[in-house]
């Protein structure tokens, strides 16, 4: 018979809340990157929850493979990919948003009501006399014993993935890589021959040097070619205008 | 409190999920609340293991994360592909089939 300790049923309450949250927050963020953090609290508290419920091995795998592992991969991915407009929220299917919040209620009150009224026909046992030789020791006499034929096939879909990933990720060429006779041509017959000569660096100013700075054109605006084109929908662009020096000091001391 | 509740968190967790891949249009996003599906199924196997006393479940919860695994490597695998030759990470931008 198992019996919840209060330390448990406090952690419980102050817990799932925050990862309920923090769920409902993936959602509605509009940023990816912000979306994959939510996520990733919400799986450091699954991982509490397997620790507090007798499960020390899969709290830590958790830990390991989703937090570490897998949110990685997710912010190296997002990384890559970048911003696009795919971020915004806008409904893109008119209506969709009201029948998938419904249909959400409706699929959440079933789960809710079916848990609330089925009965396993006893009591909770708790995981004391399994966990008698330690939960590591057990998972492991389950696994090469009963689960040993699972096992193997995830062996081979381990290896499948992998191999599938890369298979995936290669990036075959179907026209030749233009030479660089193709380039120069390419860029004197192009619409305009303001970059000839190549696009202009970003700006170089006495107190800040570095790419997310406008270079200035003549007249003093901004070069909008002068950054790229990341940066800028990012809106990690700065403003060349607090660099300026304003008045300049020309008295000159002499060095004796 | 009984073990129960933790079902009632998986059930609000999976189906806040499953909104989230209907509603959001960034694949990657989209990915995520798969994730948070798979992780929502998790706590319940685990929490059947320890109202049922055996270890079974959490052998389960192991291979469910093992399968996530590889499904993360190949679907993202998948997005990078879609993303080189379309470039956009929009679920609605791949709709080639349609037209």
């Amino acid at each position: 018979m198992l019996t919840i300790q209060t330390p448990e049923a406090v952690m419980f309450w102050f817990l799932a809340p925050l990862s309920v949250v923090a769920a409902l927050g993936m959602l509605l963020v509009k940023k990816a990157v912000h979306s994959a953090l939510l996520l990733a609290w919400v799986m450091i508290t699954l991982a509490i929850f397997y620790i507090a419920q007798d499960a020390l091995f899969l709290g830590i795998v958790q830990i390991v493979v989703y937090t570490g592992a897998v949110m990685m991969l997710f912010l190296f991915i997002l990384m890559l990919v970048g911003v696009d407009a795919s971020d915004s929220l806008t409904e893109t299917i008119r209506g969709l948003r009201p029948i998938a919040i419904t249909a959400a209620l409706g699929f959440g009150g079933l789960l809710v009501s079916l848990i609330g009224r089925a009965t396993l026909g006893h009591d909770a046992y708790g995981l004391t006399s399994a966990n008698s030789e330690g939960n590591v020791q057990g998972l492991a006499k389950l696994l090469f014993s009963t689960y040993v034929w699972p096992f193997e096939v995830v062996s081979a879909l381990l290896i499948t993935a992998a191999l599938g990933a890369m298979v995936l990720a290669h990036h075959q060429r179907t026209t030749e890589r233009p030479t660089q006779r193709e380039q120069a041509i390419a860029r004197f017959r192009g619409a305009s021959l303001g970059s000839a000569a190549g696009l202009p660096n970003p700006g170089v100013y006495a107190r800040h040097n570095a790419v997310d700075v406008p270079a200035l054109l003549p007249d003093g605006s901004a070069a909008p070619n002068s950054i790229s084109a990341t940066l800028k929908a990012r809106g990690d662009m700065l403003d060349s205008a607090q660099f300026e020096l304003g008045e300049v000091d020309n008295t000159v001391q002499e060095e004796k | 409190m009984n073990p129960y509740n933790y079902l009632y968190l998986s059930a609000l967790l999976f189906t806040i999920g499953a909104v989230g891949v209907v509603v959001r249009r960034n694949a990657i996003v989209v990915f995520m609340c798969v994730e948070l599906m798979l992780n929502a199924a998790n706590l319940t196997l685990v929490t059947f293991s320890r109202i049922n006393g055996t270890l079974d479940g959490q052998v389960m919860a192991f291979f469910t994360m093992v399968v996530a695994a590889c499904e993360v490597v190949v679907g993202l695998a998948i997005i990078v592909a879609i993303y080189r030759s379309r470039r956009s990470a929009s679920v609605d931008d791949a709709s080639l089939l349609k037209r």
